[in-house]
């Protein structure tokens, strides 16, 4: 059963049968998907979702999927705590993490998109999917795609991190590492695709795949108690995961499961790829492609493909953007590890610096609730980190050796 | 001699099917007027009903992108070569695809 009416330009209002339409034919604009909220209204309650798996298929009804889901089952309803540590550290009140870098299977947000994507990918009978990815989709993809039988071509910026073209390789995906930014990549996929009968994920099953990051928003609505934070901080690459964390909360709103939703919208991006900061402190309507230049890799796209519409969630809901330089990046990585034990990756550390600036600010005011959305694991992205951290202490395998070289750390410690 | 215009295969029905088309002007928004004076209908794709070039279409005189030049007052010239590329196309893609 499908509660979905079809496909819907966000720029003209054209309509479009649910097919492979990524693009409005008549004004170019991006298409999404539009559902039937009276019939789920009717069967979404809060009573039924209590009794469903912890997936992100929970919200299945508001996933743009025609049958039952395939892909992915396992993937999503990942951890949501308070973080009273890193709370104290900040010199705010009531802080919380919806922390996506311990997703099943591939330790990212990407999870949840490749899910509904694939689905919907196998639904429409591809036997192939593909992807332009700065690495955590690339990742998703790679595993998703293996374990639905289907075959997969990869691309790539050829400058990665090992971490993230390793945890591509051994998924045996046909991996394409393009010599050129990502943006580059894209562009390229998109010819291909236009070319080859595969699904690219990011580009032809966009409206589809897109839905899946609104997951992340139900549960952290549902997590949270049926509410939603008076903050919220999110990391920006494509633009993407702002502007359906917005859709998610209206719809929320709208099936009444929560009864409103004020939240301010912070967009987070690297002081060296910040085109839709930019483009949200200027309040501009276009959005300036730049060539990106920073260890935040995964969020280096120049030209984002849904800059306007975070954009426009963003400055609608009162909220601001900021930037982060590669060190705050990093400082700001080991803060979350030393206070919450948790080892983002560098998109990580760019989230918690910009929310530690904006607080600093005063844009943040420090008693009012915020979350931090952390979106890929530490694991991934160790080049930036390589020095940065010190070094484990060598010792010979003696208790002798133990106190010459730790003399400092254990003096005091009453010994038995 | 004239400018070349270059047209997206999405708009090429507009165009009795040529992706190349001549036109003139001293302005980006010169050229659209002329173009849409010879193909009528097309420029109702590229600018919105204010007349503003549409957010997902974009224009690029001697392959720079007029968003870093002057916009729609953007000057050209005979000889000079002027593309239409939708901004999530990549170039040269309908934007349907059938299985």
């Amino acid at each position: 059963m499908s509660y979905v009416i079809g496909l819907k330009c966000r720029e003209c209002g054209r309509r479009y049968p649910k097919e492979v339409v990524f693009v409005c034919e008549y004004c170019f604009g991006g298409v999404e998907v539009d559902y039937d909220y009276d019939a789920i209204r009717r069967v979404l309650t809060k009573t039924a979702l209590a009794s469903r798996p912890k997936s992100l298929w929970r919200y299945r009804e508001l996933l743009p999927i025609e049958g039952e889901p395939t892909v992915g089952l396992t993937s999503g309803f990942t951890p949501f705590f308070r973080a009273d540590r890193l709370a104290t550290a900040l010199g705010v009140r009531e802080l919380y993490i919806k922390d996506d870098s311990v997703s099943h299977p591939t330790l990212s947000f990407k999870d949840r998109v490749v899910s509904v994507a694939l689905t919907r990918a196998k639904e429409f009978g591809f036997d192939t999917v593909a992807c332009a990815s700065t690495g955590n989709l690339a990742n998703s993809v790679s595993a998703h795609a293996a374990k639905a039988g289907l075959k997969r071509f990869i691309f790539i910026p050829a400058d990665l991190e090992m971490g993230k073209v390793i945890a591509s390789l051994i998924y045996q995906p046909t991996l394409i590492a393009v010599e050129g930014t990502y943006d580059e990549v894209n562009r390229l996929c998109a010819e291909i695709g236009a070319k080859y009968p595969w699904a690219f994920v990011n580009i032809n099953i966009r409206p589809y795949y897109a839905e899946g990051s609104k997951t992340y928003g139900y549960e952290i609505a549902e997590q949270l108690g049926w509410r939603v934070p008076q903050h919220i901080v999110i990391p920006a690459a494509g633009g993407s995961l702002i502007t359906k964390i917005g859709k998610a909360f209206k719809e929320l709103t709208l099936l009444g499961l929560l009864s409103e939703a004020h939240t301010k919208f912070y967009c987070a991006q690297a002081t060296g790829c910040a085109p839709i900061v930019t483009t949200i402190k200027a309040r501009a309507d276009i959005v300036k492609p730049v060539k990106p230049n920073t260890i935040a890799k995964s969020l280096a796209i120049g030209n984002p493909a849904d800059g306007y519409s975070a954009t426009k969630t963003v400055l609608d809901s009162g909220g601001w953007a900021e930037s982060a330089s590669d060190d705050e990046i990093i400082e700001a990585m080991k803060l979350l590890a030393e206070t919450e034990g948790v080892f983002t990756e560098t998109a990580g550390g760019v989230t918690l610096a910009v929310t530690k600036k904006l607080i600093e600010q005063g844009t943040i005011p420090r008693d009012e609730s915020i979350v931090v959305c952390i979106t890929g694991n530490g694991l991934k992205t160790q080049e930036p980190l390589m020095n940065r951290l010190g070094s484990a202490t060598r010792i010979k395998p003696t208790l002798a050796s133990f106190e010459d070289n730790l003399g400092d750390r254990i003096r005091g410690v009453s010994a038995r | 001699m004239a400018i070349t215009v270059r047209i997206p295969t999405p708009l090429q029905r507009l165009t009795n099917g040529q992706g190349e088309v001549s036109c003139d002007g001293k302005t980006v928004t010169e050229l659209l007027g002329d173009l849409e004076r010879r193909y009528p209908g097309i420029k109702e794709r590229i600018c919105d009903p204010q007349g503003k070039l549409r957010r997902f279409v974009n224009v690029f005189v001697n392959e720079e992108d007029i968003r870093f030049l002057q916009g729609d007052q953007t000057a050209v010239k005979d000889g000079d070569e002027v593309s239409i590329i939708p901004a999530i196309a990549g170039g040269s893609y309908s934007g349907h695809v059938t299985v």
